[in-house]
């Protein structure tokens, strides 16, 4: 009984995808990675926190500092691959919410694409 | 050894390469998106004003200029947003014509934040009357309400829009007066792209401000100024 | 082969509408999918026509669900034992009709999904934010009614029930029509003649809706409906359209009168192609004349006639909503009195407008909605009029 527990663990463990750690966590592609503005363990706790009531901030009293805004939050980590924080399995934020299969509604509306890239690209 | 051991020997060997990985680029090389970090406050209340006699027949620097700066595409059916459009006018007494650009009057009593039923059209302290997108649901209430038709509906899936200038299908977006260049203390892109400077932009509140003296001299009237709106766009010449 | 039984005939009629009635309701929510999918672009409404065929069903829809509780109203408020008998299914066809008219306007947002956020962030100044409250509230309050005529013990208070309904359904049907009167802008709407307009046309349409609805369910039963019910129903519905005639001959003559409406007029009773035409044949012909000698005229009169003058009443409904929200839009906004216009976004130009499948099929569902939820509430439930022996 106990050795076919501990070969169905080992099958599961083998079986994750090549984006998964051995402990289960999604593997992200950072970006620049770097010094983010808050720990990333408060960040991981906090980020929707953030989202939801700092944006309501930055649209109706127009507080748009770096640490304040979206655009600064894609600059840093957008993947250096592909310049976008969506739309690969192992992006910042796409990585964790597909494992957590949590629909991302954000970028219905806000570009993706790290601003710089798109300014090099149009000049 | 345990199968605890082992777990712990892999946990630490990760965290251990996961920091260095973090912290081995080292250099923080981002890019401060510069802004403002106090709130706006209705000391202040943007307008423009605008000379139709400059305004030239023809011309669609503004629209292009706003067109480019906010991402639009610059089509022009009926299901393309446009947030600026060129207006030509005949006097139908007299036979006069002149041309004018029209966009969101950015009204003191805006009639689309009376009618929003959950608050996304909104009028900022410093006046400039926005939509937040976070809140719209697409009802389109605003659209009927507002007296300039000002306002577009997203029709259909967007991409590679404006970082500065978020805009998604089912939401209703209009003229923003370029807040977010205004916020950085630039002027709205149709005022600084006017090859003639028909587009004054300005603080109406402050006396001393070019557009507070020039509306003080010259004849400048509000569109429908009879619905008692008192827009933040005037124009001279009509 | 023996014929089979009444019960199995009816059973066969009920199965058959529930299958026919879920198709509907699948067709809209597939509608409501694929609009969802790939947005606005695939209806016919753009940045001049902003509300379209959909809205033209949800209005009828919600001011129908307030008018059918006439019925009930005077019965209850009135006193007047015929139609005492019919309230619990005008209570239900009430319900249904409001569920249908919601389902179809929340499912045209352009964000549907974001329901949650009309829930939680209320506008004091907007209408349709007051509308959420309303309209909600008065499922429950029909709700409640209903459980005071249907439950013996609760009898005594279906009274007072029956007071609140008629209350809120006049502030219901008031929030509706200011929906309109409070666009200032617009040449078609900015007046207050339309809250009682629409309270009138509820009643009309009320009316029109309770006989299609009482007609089909005594057919498919074998009720026989009592001639004098009949006859007293008829001539309120009757009166009802001519009082809705009048609100509509008093909105055109006022705006006819005045020099800057006189285009607007011209362009929705002349020339405005469509406009004109669905008006005074969908309208004036169809959903008045015609059913006012139906009704009226001494040789005529009788259940087939009755019926008929329902259905056109409400496709006069129908004709009156799409001149009044779609013709009243497809006029360009006067933004320079006294200047001809013209520009890229259709300024001083008439707005085009063609109603596309998609938006049909989700209006279509929305009545599917109130179809199905008649249809299982009568089978379910004692809605049918228990008919009170007349003695005349």
């Amino acid at each position: 009984m106990l050795k076919l527990f501990a070969l169905l663990a080992a099958l599961c463990m083998c079986a994750s995808a090549d984006a998964t750690e051995s402990y289960g966590m999604p593997k992200l592609d950072i970006g620049k990675g770097g010094q983010c503005v808050e720990e990333p363990q408060w960040m991981r706790k906090n980020h929707m926190k953030v989202l939801f009531q700092q944006r309501d901030e930055t649209v109706h009293q127009g507080i748009r500092d770096g640490k304040y805004s979206l655009k600064n939050c894609i600059e840093c980590h957008a993947s250096l691959r592909d310049n976008s924080v969506i739309g690969r399995a192992d992006s910042f934020c796409e990585g964790c919410h597909r494992y957590e299969a949590v629909k991302i509604d954000c970028f219905e509306c806000h570009s993706s694409k790290r601003s710089s890239a798109l300014v090099q690209k149009e000049h | 050894m345990s199968d605890t051991n082992v777990q712990r020997r892999q946990f630490l060997k990760t965290s251990v390469g996961a920091a260095a990985v973090a912290i081995a680029p080292g250099m923080l090389l981002f890019d401060m998106a510069h802004g403002k970090s106090d709130p706006v406050s209705s000391k202040v209340r943007w307008g423009m004003l605008i000379d139709t006699a400059n305004c030239a027949d023809g011309c669609n620097d503004c629209v292009t200029a706003c067109n480019k700066e906010n991402g639009l595409s610059g089509g022009l059916s009926p299901t393309d947003s446009q947030w600026m459009r060129k207006v030509e006018l005949k006097d139908m007494r007299s036979g006069r014509t002149l041309a004018l650009p029209m966009m969101c009057q950015h009204c003191e009593e805006p009639p689309c934040v009376d009618v929003c039923p959950t608050g996304a059209s909104f009028k900022r302290a410093d006046g400039i009357v926005l939509v937040d997108k976070h809140l719209c649901i697409g009802c389109r209430y605003c659209m009927m309400a507002c007296p300039y038709k000002a306002r577009s509906f997203v029709h259909e899936p967007l991409h590679d829009q404006k970082p500065d200038v978020p805009r998604g299908k089912g939401t209703v977006e209009s003229c923003t007066m370029c807040v977010h260049r205004v916020d950085k203390g630039q002027q709205p892109a149709c005022a600084e792209a006017c090859p003639n400077k028909s587009i004054m932009f300005g603080n109406l509140n402050d006396p001393e401000s070019e557009i507070s003296k020039k509306i003080r001299t010259v004849q400048s009237t509000q569109i429908r100024a009879d619905l008692g709106l008192n827009t933040g766009i005037r124009y001279q010449g009509i | 082969m023996t014929s089979h039984s009444p019960l199995r005939f009816k059973n066969r009629i009920y199965y058959s509408l529930v299958a026919a009635g879920g198709l509907v309701v699948l067709m809209g929510l597939y509608a409501a999918h694929m609009m969802e999918e790939h947005g606005h672009i695939i209806t016919g409404m753009n940045n001049q026509i902003v509300w379209g065929i959909p809205h033209v069903f949800a209005i009828f829809l919600i001011v129908t669900a307030s008018g059918v509780l006439n019925v009930s109203s005077i019965g209850s408020v009135f006193n007047k034992p015929d139609y005492k008998a019919r309230a619990p299914l005008a209570g239900l066809l009430s319900i249904a009709m409001l569920a249908g008219g919601l389902t179809v306007l929340m499912l045209d947002l352009g964000r549907p999904d974001r329901i949650i956020v009309a829930m939680t962030h209320f506008n004091p100044t907007s209408v349709f934010a007051w509308n959420i409250f309303l309209y909600s509230g008065m499922f429950a309050a029909v709700a409640l009614y209903l459980w005071t005529m249907m439950e013996k013990r609760m009898n005594p208070w279906s009274k007072p029930a029956g007071l609140l309904v008629f209350v809120w359904r006049f502030v219901l049907t008031t929030g509706t029509g200011v929906i309109f009167s409070f666009l200032v802008a617009r040449q078609a709407y900015g007046t207050a003649i339309l809250p009682p307009m629409f309270i009138v046309m509820s009643f009309a349409w009320g009316m029109a809706v309770f006989h299609v609805v009482q007609a089909a369910i005594y057919e498919w039963n074998g009720k026989l409906l009592d001639a004098y019910a009949q006859k007293r129903m008829k001539n309120l519905m009757g009166i009802f359209v001519i009082a809705t005639l009048y609100f509509v001959a008093a909105y055109h003559l006022t705006n006819l009168y005045f020099a800057r409406q006189a285009e607007f007029e011209r362009f929705i009773l002349f020339d405005g192609g469509v406009y004109p035409l669905v008006f005074w044949v969908g309208y004036f012909l169809f959903g008045n004349l015609i059913p006012l000698l139906l009704i009226y005229h001494p040789a005529l009169g009788k259940s087939k006639c009755i019926l008929f003058a329902s259905l056109l009443i409400i496709m006069g409904g129908f004709s009156l909503l799409y001149v009044f929200i779609i013709g009243g839009q497809a006029f360009p906004l006067s933004i320079f009195p006294g200047y001809e216009v013209s520009s890229s976004f259709g300024d001083g130009a008439i707005g085009l407008y063609r109603p596309s499948m998609p938006e049909i099929m989700l209006g279509m569902g929305a009545v599917g909605v109130s179809f199905l939820i008649t249809a299982i509430g009568i089978r379910m439930l004692d809605f049918v009029p228990h008919e009170i022996p007349k003695s005349r």
